[in-house]
């Protein structure tokens, strides 16, 4: 995996390339979002972001769409935060 | 580069409904079959559909398929091929009743039957009043449809290829499909999957537009993988757009808005429609707001800093109204327009929804091109169904819920000549030409290497800003004949597109330059197609196709009752007769399309 020290940064582009490519969904609604969440989050996503979002994504289109919108709130803490984040870029934060 | 190959008896691009449904055929049959998806089969696009699957089985009201028929050319403007709409119309309770034997959950009445809903432009005794003919599962149709027919193939060993990108058609030198080149995401790695029978069900290519309801995935890789391998796209000018789509967004705003009282605004704050349709208004047909829309902009009384959108007002309605009878619209407003339609109007613009045309199929779901004087000759291998092929059941515009239906019954189709021929054929694999799996390795290698050259991002831009001015839902001769210049301008930037990121892992940047390179074809399909049209018919609508007796509404069946078929190689266009003549019943004869 190339000279030494890199493994890991290797590793996290793959990890973070693999997590955006798992954002192209279905719905237009979501791809909206996720574009613009990769726009602020794409340097500074940590490990357990990762893994919240991670979660978020197994979720059927529109049960996380449902989420995303508020229509529905989720009890799990982990992706609930996640959802914070993903209703803090959107042009409603600056509306609020 | 290197590469592995893999045999199959069947390949089928796409894990959507149509590719899900002709998956189901082959390996019930007992056929080694592989689908290739670039993303999980339930996440592709036809999750979005929500209004459901069109069937005539009548179980609310009296309904007939002859009667759907005549709506389904009618809607085609007369361009449907008439035989191909007959097997559709005669074929949807048959496959709606398989899926609902493969556990779809549709609503239902007491009785227990499949309830149905009435559906724009549905009617019945040939065009009489509008009848029940959607069967749905709640909000989200398409989504239970994929389940039950995924539940299906895991059944009976269908094989998936889950995050592979088909790159290339793999084509012979006597013309035969001989299977596709991927790419597996995870790796980067390239096999060739080498097959007998070989169907696209890519879906839709509506990213060519800067708005348009398409999720990002909708990029038309079929078509331009057909393209570049010598098979003409049919019908590429037929687009049918949504008049409300939230303005840079795209995101869909229901007909149900305005039919709850919401009124379209200039930026005069004047409601324009009445002066358009004084009878329907707002609640005019798509088509009809669309155009309104697009001229109150082009007269300059468009709305924002660059007059570039309409506004749909729905401030004078009670706040719980909005929020019971329309719920989603205040979230969406919200979240893509920055604004909150309670205290103020919603941006918007008439928005791409769906393509009509695509690779040319027959109701056996054949890919066929003209050949020796003949105009339809079946390709060897080779089938396609769904919203990426043209069979052609939605001429110049399609119906609602028929989208749905043409996925399950050629998609179906395709899936039964498949198995038809591969039971026809010996058991050796045609020997695969080194030539087109070259064609892919230098693509892939080309963006390895490239240093200097265009933004992937910047150009896909260009290139829809483009196709939404230049081939918008209104169109004008010189806009369109300028657009097709920069059309091609834009092809030679997509030539060279750079891409920073060489890794070989979920290289997203990668997917989506290749993907650009399939856009582009499709965005040239486009415009050079309805360049050359100089009539109006359904979707296609053109200002300097005058409205005179023999050519009501600028649809001139004189000389432009025809498909027209696009070949990559020099831009070129040939046409084809449309089928007048259906399988048993009589022709339904010209008319003029009026509701
Ligand atoms: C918002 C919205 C609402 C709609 N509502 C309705 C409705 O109510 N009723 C109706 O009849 N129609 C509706 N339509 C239209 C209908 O949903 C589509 O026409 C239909 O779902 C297309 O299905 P498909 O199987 O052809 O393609 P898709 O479902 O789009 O599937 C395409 C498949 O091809 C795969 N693919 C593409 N390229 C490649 C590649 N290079 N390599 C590997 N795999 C690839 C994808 O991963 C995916 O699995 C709606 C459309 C939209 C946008």
């Amino acid at each position: 995996m190339g000279r030494p020290g890199e493994g890991m940064k290797e590793d996290r582009k793959a990890r973070i390339n693999r997590l955006k490519w798992h954002c192209r969904r279905a719905l237009l609604e979501l791809d909206l979002v996720f574009d613009r969440f990769w726009e602020h989050y794409e340097e500074n996503l940590d490990v357990q972001g990762e893994a919240a979002l991670e979660k978020l994504l197994e979720q059927e289109d529109h049960d996380l769409w449902a989420l995303v919108s508020g229509r529905e709130v989720t009890a799990d803490p982990q992706l609930a935060n996640m959802i914070e984040r993903l209703r803090e870029v959107s042009p409603a934060a600056n509306f609020e | 580069m290197t590469y592995t190959v893999r045999k199959f008896d069947a390949v089928i691009v796409g894990a959507g409904g149509a590719g899900l449904r002709a998956a189901i055929q082959l390996s019930e049959a007992g056929y080694k079959t592989a689908v290739l998806t670039k993303v999980f089969p339930t996440r592709s696009h036809t999750v979005a559909a929500q209004g459901g699957v069109a069937a005539s089985l009548g179980n609310s009201e009296e309904d007939h398929w002859h009667w759907h028929m005549y709506d389904t050319v009618k809607g085609s403007d007369w361009l449907g091929d008439q035989d191909a709409i007959e097997f559709m119309c005669r074929k949807a309770n048959e496959v709606v009743v398989e899926l609902e034997h493969y556990g779809m959950p549709f609503d239902r009445l007491d009785n227990g039957k499949i309830y149905q809903r009435p559906f724009g432009g549905h009617m019945s005794n040939f065009g009489e009043k509008p009848v029940r003919r959607s069967c749905a599962a709640a909000d989200r149709t398409g989504h239970a449809m994929l389940h039950a027919m995924y539940q299906r193939n895991i059944k009976v060993n269908t094989q998936f290829f889950v995050e592979w990108q088909a790159l290339d058609l793999v084509r012979d030198a006597d013309g035969d499909v001989l299977g596709v080149t991927a790419m597996d995401m995870e790796t980067g790695e390239i096999v060739v999957f080498h097959a007998k029978a070989t169907i696209f069900a890519t879906g839709g290519s509506g990213r060519i537009y800067y708005s348009s309801t398409n999720a990002f995935i909708n990029t038309g890789d079929g078509l331009g993988m057909a393209a570049r391998a010598g098979i003409p796209l049919e019908d590429m000018e037929f687009w049918q757009f949504h008049p409300t789509g939230v303005a840079g967004a795209g995101v869909l705003i229901t007909e149900g808005v305005r039919g709850e009282g919401g009124i379209l605004r200039n930026s005069d704050g004047e409601r324009f429609m009445e002066r358009y349709a004084p009878n329907a208004k707002d609640l005019a047909s798509r088509d009809v707001v669309s155009r309104a829309m697009t001229t109150e902009i082009n007269e300059g009384r468009g709305c924002g800093p660059n007059k570039d959108f309409v506004l749909l007002d729905i401030t004078h309605l009670p706040p719980e109204t909005i929020m019971k009878r329309l719920p989603g619209i205040h979230e969406i407003g919200l979240q893509f327009a920055g604004v909150d339609c309670l205290k103020e109007p919603l941006p918007v613009v008439p928005t791409c929804h769906y393509q009509m045309g695509g690779i040319p199929t027959n109701y056996l779901g054949q890919v066929v091109v003209p050949k020796d004087g003949e105009s339809s000759v079946p390709v060897q291998g080779f089938y396609a169904a769904g919203e990426c092929a043209c069979a052609s059941v939605h001429g110049a515009n399609r119906l609602g819920t028929n989208s749905l239906l043409d996925l399950l019954v050629f998609g179906k189709s395709a899936g039964e000549t498949a198995v038809a021929d591969l039971g026809k054929s010996g058991n050796a694999h045609k020997p695969l030409p080194q030539e087109a799996i070259d064609r892919t390795l230098a693509r892939v290698d080309r963006l390895n290497h490239q240093k200097v050259g265009a933004d992937v991002h910047d150009t896909r831009l260009s290139m829809q800003r483009a196709m939404q001015k230049h081939a918008g839902v209104f169109r004008f001769k010189d806009m369109l004949a300028a657009g097709v210049d920069r059309i091609t301008e834009i092809e030679q930037e997509v030539a060279r597109t750079q891409i920073k990121d060489k890794s070989k892992v979920f290289n997203t940047a990668r997917i989506e330059a290749l993907e650009l390179d399939n856009l582009i074809e499709v965005a040239k399909a486009t415009i050079v197609s309805a360049n050359a049209r100089t009539e109006s018919r359904g979707a296609h609508v053109r200002d300097d196709a005058t409205d005179t007796p023999e050519t009501p509404d600028g649809r001139d069946d004189k000389n432009w009752l025809k498909h027209t078929l696009w070949y990559r190689e020099g831009s070129r266009l040939d046409y084809k007769p449309v089928h007048m003549k259906p399988m048993s019943v009589d022709t339904i004869e010209l008319k003029k399309r009026a509701y």
